[in-house]
């Protein structure tokens, strides 16, 4: 059934909206302890929206290190957000204007992504302006709430509300692996991988985000060679 | 180097990534390999950004391993994202909870 309107939009990014805050909630307390102005903090949420590349900047700036060290940073571990666009252009009915695309992008996250790619239908860009603001929101306010509430907050529960995003992702593709055989097993291959990049030696060198890229790209490449999907896929 | 020098080749890197494709890519994909990548490439991404590094988010490795199992258990039942977040989160805090007493 298609459900393309705003409000429907806004349904879905309340639960990314709120797992955003926790998690932007640590990003800020993060920050802070790396030296970074609460300012600072807020102003890189509201610009960004990374979590993995935010957290990987916040210590290269705080020690004052190379633009270009940064900018190779940020270009390596959002790496996946080109591929994620690329499948995201492909959801958007045709009509969509460049100026609505400048504001979608601007929200491409992997669990905007995940939920946007899930539906059987191209979107609207009112849906995609709905299910944007309540994670920019959350993510941008949550930092905010992160660097106010400082060290007040115990250790003990930041720490058990940062693995919330984790559970995001594993709530999307795990009924996915459930549904089709391939999928599970490409996601089987990909996750073999990522350990392997993760544990074993000269692999554990590159960074993360470059290794996320290998995997899910070998893994994908794989199934897409040995179990393509026909008609619309 | 100005903190706004930095906020903007961030900022910057990382909306480039995201809009380049989006204003670019114009045409349907119809090659068959390539829509076939396109589809396993979202979940293939997931998993691997979630295993292993959920084992290492919180500062408890058994916590850690505890709210994984829990979250896997929810999304196999299908819950729903929040369901599936809470429930790990709520399992972190009960074993690291359950370690400080013991």
């Amino acid at each position: 059934m298609e459900e393309n309107t705003f409000k429907k939009g806004l349904i879905d990014g309340l639960p990314i909206g709120i797992g955003y805050f926790s998690v932007a909630f640590a990003f800020g307390i993060f920050a802070l302890r790396c030296g970074l102005k609460g300012w600072q903090a807020v102003a890189i949420s509201a610009t960004n929206l990374t979590s993995a590349g935010q957290i990987a900047a916040v210590p290269i700036i705080a020690v004052q290190g190379s633009l270009v060290e940064l900018a190779s940073t940020q270009l390596v571990i959002n790496m996946r957000y080109f591929l994620m666009s690329v499948v995201l252009s492909q959801k958007l009915k045709p009509e969509t204007t460049v100026l609505d695309k400048l504001i979608i992008a601007w929200c491409n996250t992997d669990e905007i992504f995940a939920v946007c790619t899930g539906k059987d239908y191209r979107l609207d860009k009112r849906y995609c302006f709905g299910i944007l603001i309540p994670p920019y929101l959350g993510w941008t306010l949550g930092t905010l709430a992160g660097v106010l509430a400082g060290d007040v907050l115990p250790a003990i529960i930041t720490d058990s509300l940062s693995i919330a995003i984790y559970g995001m992702l594993i709530a999307v593709f795990v009924p996915a692996g459930e549904n089709d055989r391939n999928m599970l097993m490409c996601i089987a291959i990909s996750v073999a991988l990522s350990l392997c990049f993760f544990y074993l030696p000269y692999l554990r060198e590159l960074p993360g985000g470059f290794t996320i890229i290998i995997c899910a790209v070998a893994a994908s490449v794989f199934m897409a060679v040995k179990a393509p999907v026909g008609g619309d896929g | 180097m100005p903190f706004i020098a930095y906020l903007i080749v961030m900022g910057g890197v990382a909306y480039l990534i995201r809009v380049i494709p989006l204003l670019f890519v114009r045409k349907t994909i119809t090659n068959p390999f390539i829509r076939s990548f396109l589809y396993y490439i979202p979940n293939s991404i997931l998993a691997a950004m979630t295993i292993p590094a959920i084992f290492y988010v919180t500062d408890n490795r058994l916590a850690a391993v505890a709210g994984f199992a829990v979250a896997m258990l929810l999304a196999y039942k299908r819950k729903s994202l929040v369901t599936v977040a809470a429930g790990a989160c709520v399992s972190v805090l009960a074993v690291e909870l359950l370690m400080k007493i013991i």
